[in-house]
Formats: C-alpha cells, structure tokens, sequence
C-alpha cells in the first residue's frame, strides 16, 4: 500500500519544484536564525538568494556531525525553544550527544514518512505493529510508535529485550509486524525456536529492520527462518531518525522521502558530487524540518542512488543498502560506538594510552562486543580483587559512555596485535 | 621481616606457567613458594625465589606484567592446631587476610606461612603479642 500517493508518486518536475520551493524556504530561514549557518554560508559566499535551481545545493557548506555536537545541546535551533515538543539524541566520539529537536510540525512529518515506511513494507490500518526498537533518546522506538499510530495500527510498545515476552505478545496479540533491529529479530527467531514457537504459525508476516548494517544474505536467512518478508529501513537521529528512506515491496533499494529529505552522493575525498550508480558518501539536507533543519549533512554512510523507475510505482529515488562507514564506527545492537570512545575511558582509567582491542561478534544472532585491555603494570595488582574491580570499573564505564553493556577482558601485554607499530583496533567477526 | 614477592599477570592459557618457569629455569632461579589465583579468564602467579630481582626483570624482559611487592613470612608450629592458632588471633584482632600460601622454609625444613594483609603493621604487631615468631629472613636470600 502507498501511503501518500500524491508525494510519494509524484512526477518529477513537480517533485523538483516543490524541493526546491523547499529548500530556498530553509535555507533563508537557517541563515536568518542560526548564527551557525549564517557564518557558514557568509564564508561559502552563498545567500539565500542565490539558490535559483537544485542544482545550487551543491554551493552550499556541508554539515558534519562534529558541527552538530559544537552546538550541544540547542545551539542550532530556528524555533523558540517553547516551539519544541521533543528532543532525540544519538551517541558521538566523545561524551557528549548530538541532539535534535522536533516541533510539532516535525513530529507530524516523521509520522507521516514513518506511516509511510510501515505501509511500504506492507503494514496496513488496523494491524497489529509489535515495536522492539529501544524508546527512549534513541528516535528507533518513538519514530516506529509515532508511524504506527498515523497508519492506524495498534502498537505494542515492547521496546527492546525480554525475548521471551516479546514471542509471547507476537502470539497472544497476534503480531503482523515487527520493528526491531536485524540481529535482534534473529535472536528472536532463536528465542521461539527454543521455546518450540514457529513464527510461521503465527501471524507475523513483516519484519521492519533497521539501524545497523545488514546484507542480503541475512535477510534471506530471516526470511527463510521466520517465514517474513524482511524489510530494510534507513533513518538517522540527525535528519529525522527512521523514516528517511525505506524499502518497498520490491525489495530493491530504498525509497528516499525526498520531498522532504534531499539526497546526494558525493566522494567523500573531495566533497564532488557523484551521479546515478555512482557509490560514495550520502549526504542529506532537510528541507521540511522545523526546529533543527540540517544542511548537507554528512552521514558518512556508503551507498549510491538511482532515479530508475521502480517497479511499486513510487517515483521517489532509491539508495542501495548502506554497504559502510567512511569513519570508524561500529554499530553495536543498534547503537553506535566510536573506538575513541572506548579509548577515552581507558586514558580516564589508566592515565596513559592504553593498548586494547574491539572484538566483535555475533552470537545467537546478537552482537557481543568485548573490549580486550592489556595489563600494564600501572593496572597490575597481586590480589584478584584488585583486578576485578578494575575490570568492572572498565566495564561500568563504558557502559556510561556507550550506553551499551560490553564486556572486557584482561589480557597480557603484546597480546593485541599491532601492526606498523599501530594495533588493529577493531576485529569485527559478523558475518555481514 | 618482608619478603620480597614476585606477582606475574597470567591469561588462562595453555603454556603460560611453563613459560613463566622456563624464563626463571634459564636465568638459574629458583622457585621456594608459590601460589595461583584466578578467575575463569586471567589468574596471578606469586612467586618467592631466591634472586627476586634479577626474576623481576627477566619476566619483564619477555613481556609479562609483573610487579614485586613485600610479604610477611610466619613460621607454623608442625602439629595439629599451629595455623588455627594463628588465624584466630588474626579473626579475633578482626584483620583480614588477603591471601596467603604455605611453603617449607629450606634452612629449617619447617612449615612456613605467606601472608598478605589488608593492615599489615597491626597483623603483625597481633601476630608477635601472640607469640608468633615472623620469619625475619628465608635463608635463600644469602646469595
């Protein structure tokens, strides 16, 4: 089913106007309210006047996440703050988040694309939408909720974990969707196979996943597994959360709400702007959001578009699935996490750099990380209390930093590989 | 007296004691005492031996993690009742032991005790009011 027909089908000309309509209307604004932009495009030598075509955004400064996190907490805003119903964050390098605003407006928008991520993957009104993402500053949880709500769906709002519960409810509420993360779906695919439930024979039919990188291989083992059509969603807190782009039936890329995020792909080296079929960094301007609207936001995810017809009948682009990162973050469980996080907290233990290693694995379908510290005699104790304690000082932490349980493990020096005199710092075992 | 202890950092894995005592083989040391902690993951060795410095840095030279640090020797009466003894006194003072392993002192022959205190000045202040003789030296330590 087809959300927003009008939007979502749009002819290209007309979709060109309204974006463009769109974005001479925010770039005027950010330059008039926020102090950051206007310096920004002062320097660039743009002004709001001069963007006469869509193809002027390219004149325009990009934004990085670093930009975002110089304003913590409300720096970039374009509203008064009593405008701004809600707030999102997402996790960066240091300890510091980046966060978003949402006015009602916005929060009227991410229901609207959100409602149309749902009923693009096949929810329609009245089904019963199981929501395992985490609620909370995270926009996984609240973004899918506010969806299921404008679709008309009853949502359960589980949130993430308790596994048993969840098949429970995917039972008993006869479930046809789910939200969750990948790996999580297929720790829940576990979990009732242990328990002797075949999602098969319930009415489970749609597993909405997101927010962590997946392959075509895992979701042909989801499906073949739990007998769903497994779809991929795209969002970033930055932008709006879930919601930017999703899959259709068709399973062939994802569908960029591009009446209200505009999409490019440039190379992440020199900043040049990449055509059709071209891979390279996907960069995102907002151009209907309200309170935090972003230009040219730099997501450092990897992918190419296409504006090929698709065969849903959509005329919205398309973005192939995220293929990588062009910095070094993880995402763990859904959540993302930067080494020098983890180095930070091990310099605020130690007092000096510290050799350590990221080991990541996927363990009944669920990502395990586990940070590998070496000892060094400065950490070294005779007593196993004194190395216990130590470890669960790491371990909490980094838990604090991260917002994520992982586990640490003390080993002997020169236990980490190095190479080029630099250690490898992240060995990630998933199977993509 | 304290004596001089060697503490070695260990991952549970296959070798690592045969490594450690090889290192001390090669350089001609000898092992009087010792004691394995651990945990399902890493463990300490704690080592005496009779040339505690020149083990220090051999270990360190192959790359363990070690540390040396001073412990107090107490000789045990060898019948029935001569470690309660001394562990009531400690109970009774309410001092806690950290750990400790017991070993044969090589001049004497005679049972000997390592231990490691939490408050070590008033453990042994209550182990000699208890007439508890501290080792003041292990004869090893001559040469």
């Amino acid at each position: 089913m087809i959300w927003d027909e009008k939007h979502e089908c749009m002819e290209r000309g007309e979709l060109e106007a309204l974006q463009l309509e769109r974005l001479q209307a925010t770039v005027a604004k950010v330059y008039e309210k926020v102090p950051f932009y206007r310096k920004r495009l002062d320097k660039a030598g743009v002004a709001p006047g001069d963007i006469k075509s869509l193809a002027d955004l390219a004149r325009l400064p990009f934004t990085s996440k670093d930009n975002l996190r110089e304003n913590y907490p409300l720096g970039l805003l374009t509203v008064p703050q009593a405008e701004v119903l809600e707030i999102h964050g997402s996790s960066g390098t240091t300890g510091k988040p980046v966060i978003m605003a949402y006015t009602k407006q916005d929060i009227d928008t991410w229901s609207e694309v959100m409602a149309r991520t749902l009923a693009g993957a096949g929810a329609e009104p009245g089904d019963v939408v199981q929501n395992a993402y985490g609620y909370g500053l995270f926009t996984g949880g609240l973004g899918a909720h506010y969806g299921s709500l404008r679709l008309g769906a009853m949502v359960i709002p589980t949130s993430g974990g308790n596994s048993k519960r969840q098949v429970m409810m995917i039972q008993d509420l006869s479930s046809r969707a789910i939200c969750c993360t990948p790996s999580y779906f297929l720790a829940l695919a576990e979990v009732a196979e242990e328990a002797g439930v075949d999602f098969r024979s319930t009415n489970l039919r749609i597993a909405i996943l997101g927010a962590e990188p997946w392959s075509d291989s895992m979701r042909r083992e989801i499906e073949k597994k739990s007998g769903v059509t497994a779809i991929d969603i795209y969002g970033l807190t930055e932008i709006i959360g879930p919601g930017v782009a999703s899959e259709c039936a068709e399973q062939d890329g994802l569908h960029i709400n591009e009446d209200h995020f505009l999409p490019e792909i440039i190379n992440p080296e020199t900043g040049e702007v990449l055509g059709d079929g071209e891979t390279g960094e996907l960069v995102i301007t907002t151009i209907t959001k309200e309170a935090t609207p972003v230009l040219r936001f730099r997501t450092r995810d990897i992918c190419s578009i296409t504006h090929e017809a698709c065969a849903c009948g959509r005329t919205l682009v398309r973005m192939s699935r995220v293929a990588g990162r062009t910095d070094d973050m993880l995402i763990i469980r859904g959540v993302n996490v930067f080494p020098s996080q983890i180095e930070s907290v091990l310099v605020g233990i130690e007092g000096a750099e510290p050799h350590y290693q990221i080991v990541i694995r996927r363990e009944k379908a669920l990502d395990d990380m586990e940070v590998q510290v070496e000892v060094s005699e400065k950490l070294f104790s005779d007593e196993i209390r004194g190395l216990e304690t130590l470890e669960a000082k790491i371990r909490d932490e980094l838990h604090s930093v991260l917002g994520l349980r992982v586990r640490v493990k003390l080993v002997e020096p020169r236990t980490i590989q190095r190479s080029m005199g630099k250690a490898k710092r992240v060995i990630d075992m998933r199977e993509q | 007296m304290q004596v001089p202890q060697i503490s070695v950092f260990l991952e549970n894995k296959t070798g690592r004691m045969a490594d450690v005592t090889e290192i001390l083989a090669q350089n001609d040391i000898n092992i009087i005492a010792l004691s394995v902690a651990d945990t399902s993951e890493f463990g300490i060795l704690r080592l005496i031996v009779n040339k505690p410095e020149e083990a220090y840095k051999m270990l360190k030279a192959a790359g363990f993690t070690a540390m040396t640090n001073f412990v107090i020797a107490v000789e045990v009466a060898d019948e029935p009742g001569g470690l309660a003894k001394i562990l009531r006194l400690l109970s009774d003072a309410v001092l806690n032991v950290e750990y400790m392993y017991a070993f044969v002192e090589p001049s004497t022959g005679r049972a000997a005790l390592i231990f490691r205190f939490e408050k070590e000045t008033e453990a042994v202040r209550t182990l000699q009011a208890g007439g508890i003789a501290i080792l003041q030296k292990i004869d090893v330590f001559k040469d």
